[in-house]
């Protein structure tokens, strides 16, 4: 069974559309990339994904449920988490504290009024193993507004694995990073590949083709092509709607 | 969080409680219950703003209808009493004068309050959510304008203060003994709500909502919840304002006093716990100090509260702690 399905998934802004008639199917375990130029609908696709995109036509399933009128966080609840292009942390909040909230949203409703949270190991211990995962552990005190940006995309990545996903989307997690944090972020990716299933947008070609099974190519809206790296590669309709002559 | 910045901290708060516990017994000393009246109405007054500072520095939401609690409760004790002064029965009970069937009963009322307005205001947000606020509390003061059976716009006498476990509380220092403890009370409860499972679900959603989302929290049944609390604890604030002043009227619940509350919680510093009762005293002080100058005296107190919103928006705790309190 397929982790993900679009099926014929639309969504309009205004006149726009983001996503034109989109169907997709991600498989059980597998490194999905896609890619696609500037302004594509590649962050449309995951906003869908995690439901705070309503979509105008078309339906998504994760393990063969029908999730389309699910909410964010029920969505969140049943396995899919997501880092964000442009990172979303909780301000004044430690980096801990964040992947913390992440572990206590997996241990079912937070009406808990008079233990300490931040003295919790239950939370705590789960939150320092995501941080080491990510190699954030000696940052584990900062405040979210101390950290750089390259180790704010490594928060983001931490926040995602705390939860244990299924289902992880990371829009494009490289963003921004530099030549050696982007390489950290790709042997981390290498380590997460077929122990669950993730969907990768990233415009850095050298690492979507060192970490992809499969990749789709997204362009106006439209997938254009879906395949093993090496077909897409080859693909002249892709080399001119996106590669250029860089592959 | 420094070592000094610790021991400073704890010396404050020793300090602050201390002085606290003392005051009646100079004020008595001194011969002047005006002094211990004003003591009280602080306790009350940083009660209310230290449950409005859950939702209001915690939570992010701008609550201006929070006076509309605090006159529920006062209400609630002031016509059980009438009723038991009356002879007459409410809802098939008794009236009654004691406050340990009274002040909870008050928190109840303005909880389900809080329960049924919050329910719709926090759909909305930002602006939208200032104004429904504010249009429910104006709502329920005008209801009770209308009331005249208890007695509409002048308001309710009460002839006597509560009971205690039908213990007199009568005596001045007494009930600001009574205050102090409640006062004590609510804000540890409130402390460790804001460290707990709970509290930190609910700054979280003030940090980034859609982060929190995306994790899988839904922020309205926490931010829900915490209106709920700070409904009962302004219903808890505003039966003891009732016992002090023996007497309620709709203006406890107007609009002004909303914003008197709001500007305590922001003058003494959202998102710390010692934040709201400082507020309170500055409060106190300014208005008791002004008021005494100026009929208008909320001509200059409007410019402060907003010169400290600007300038230190972390308030006059905030200032003492530097930047090391988080
Ligand atoms: N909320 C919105 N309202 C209106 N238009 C939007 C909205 N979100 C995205 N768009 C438009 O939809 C198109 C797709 O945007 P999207 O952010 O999905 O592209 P992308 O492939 O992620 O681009 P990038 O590589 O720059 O991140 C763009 O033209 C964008 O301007
Ligand atoms: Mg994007």
């Amino acid at each position: 069974m397929s982790a993900l399905v679009l099926d014929h998934v639309v969504k309009r802004f205004g006149a726009l559309r983001a996503a034109d008639d989109v169907s997709l199917a991600i498989e059980d375990k597998e490194l999905h990339a896609i890619i696609g130029p500037n302004g594509a609908g590649k962050t449309t696709l995951i906003g869908l994904v995690t439901g705070e995109l309503v979509p105008n036509g078309g339906r998504i399933s994760m393990q063969g449920q029908d999730i389309t009128d699910w909410t964010v966080p029920r969505r969140a609840q049943a396995g899919l988490a997501r880092s964000f292009q442009i990172t979303r942390l909780c301000e004044g909040f430690s980096a801990e504290d964040n992947v913390a909230l992440a572990v206590q949203a997996k241990l079912g409703h937070s009406f808990r009024f008079l233990r300490n949270a931040r003295k919790e190991p239950a939370l705590r211990e789960p939150a320092r193993a995501a941080l080491q995962r990510v190699d954030l552990l000696d940052r584990a005190d900062r405040l979210v507004g101390e950290l750089s940006h390259g180790e704010k995309r490594q928060l983001e990545l931490a926040i995602a694995l705390a939860s244990e996903p299924r289902l992880l989307l990371l829009d494009e997690p490289m963003a921004g990073m530099g030549q050696e944090e982007s390489q950290r972020m790709v042997a981390l990716l290498a380590g997460l590949k077929g122990k669950i299933t993730i969907v990768l947008i990233e415009h850095d070609m050298d690492a979507v083709f060192s970490l992809a099974d499969r990749i789709s190519v997204l362009v106006a809206g439209r997938v254009i092509k879906t395949g093993p790296a090496e077909a897409v590669r080859s693909d002249a309709a892709v080399r001119s709607a996106y590669l250029g002559g860089e592959a | 969080m420094t070592d000094r910045w610790k021991l400073l901290r704890s010396i404050l708060i020793v300090a602050a409680a201390v002085a606290l516990i003392a005051l009646p017994f100079v004020a008595a000393m001194l011969g002047s219950t005006y002094a211990i009246t004003l003591a009280t109405r602080l306790l009350i007054y940083a009660m209310v703003a230290t449950g409005l500072n859950l939702i209001l520095g915690y939570g992010g939401l701008v609550s201006f209808g929070h006076a509309a609690y605090f006159g529920l409760g006062g209400y609630t004790v002031a016509i059980l009493a009438f009723h038991l002064g009356e002879g007459t029965s409410i809802l098939g009970f008794p009236g009654t004068n004691e406050a340990l069937v009274a002040w909870p009963l008050a928190m109840v009322v303005s909880g389900l309050a809080a329960l049924v307005f919050g329910a719709l205001s926090l759909r909305t947000s930002g602006v939208y959510f200032i104004m429904i606020t504010l249009a429910f509390a104006q709502m329920t003061y005008y209801v009770f304008v209308a009331l005249k059976y208890y007695g509409g716009d002048d308001g309710l006498s009460l002839a006597r203060r509560n009971t205690l476990g039908g213990a007199r509380i009568v005596d001045a220092q007494t009930f600001y003994f009574v205050c102090l403890a409640l006062l004590a009370l609510v804000i540890g409860v409130v402390q460790r709500m804001t460290v707990s499972r709970f509290g930190m679900v609910l700054s979280g959603a003030r940090a980034d909502e859609r982060r929190m989302m995306a994790i899988g929290y839904s922020p309205y049944r926490y931010r829900l919840t915490a209106f709920v609390i700070a409904g009962m604890t302004a219903g808890l604030g505003g039966a003891l304002w009732a016992n002090l002043a023996r007497f309620v009227s709709p203006d406890m619940m107007a609009w002004t006093k909303s914003g008197d509350f709001l500007a305590m919680a922001i003058l003494g510093g959202l998102t710390s716990i010692a934040g709201p009762v400082i507020g309170a005293a500055a409060f106190i002080l300014i208005e008791s100090t002004l008021s005494g100058l100026t009929e208008y005296w909320q001509v200059i107190f409007g410019p402060i509260v907003v010169a400290v919103a600007l300038f230190a928006p972390r308030g006059l705790w905030g200032m003492l702690a530097g930047k090391q309190e988080r």
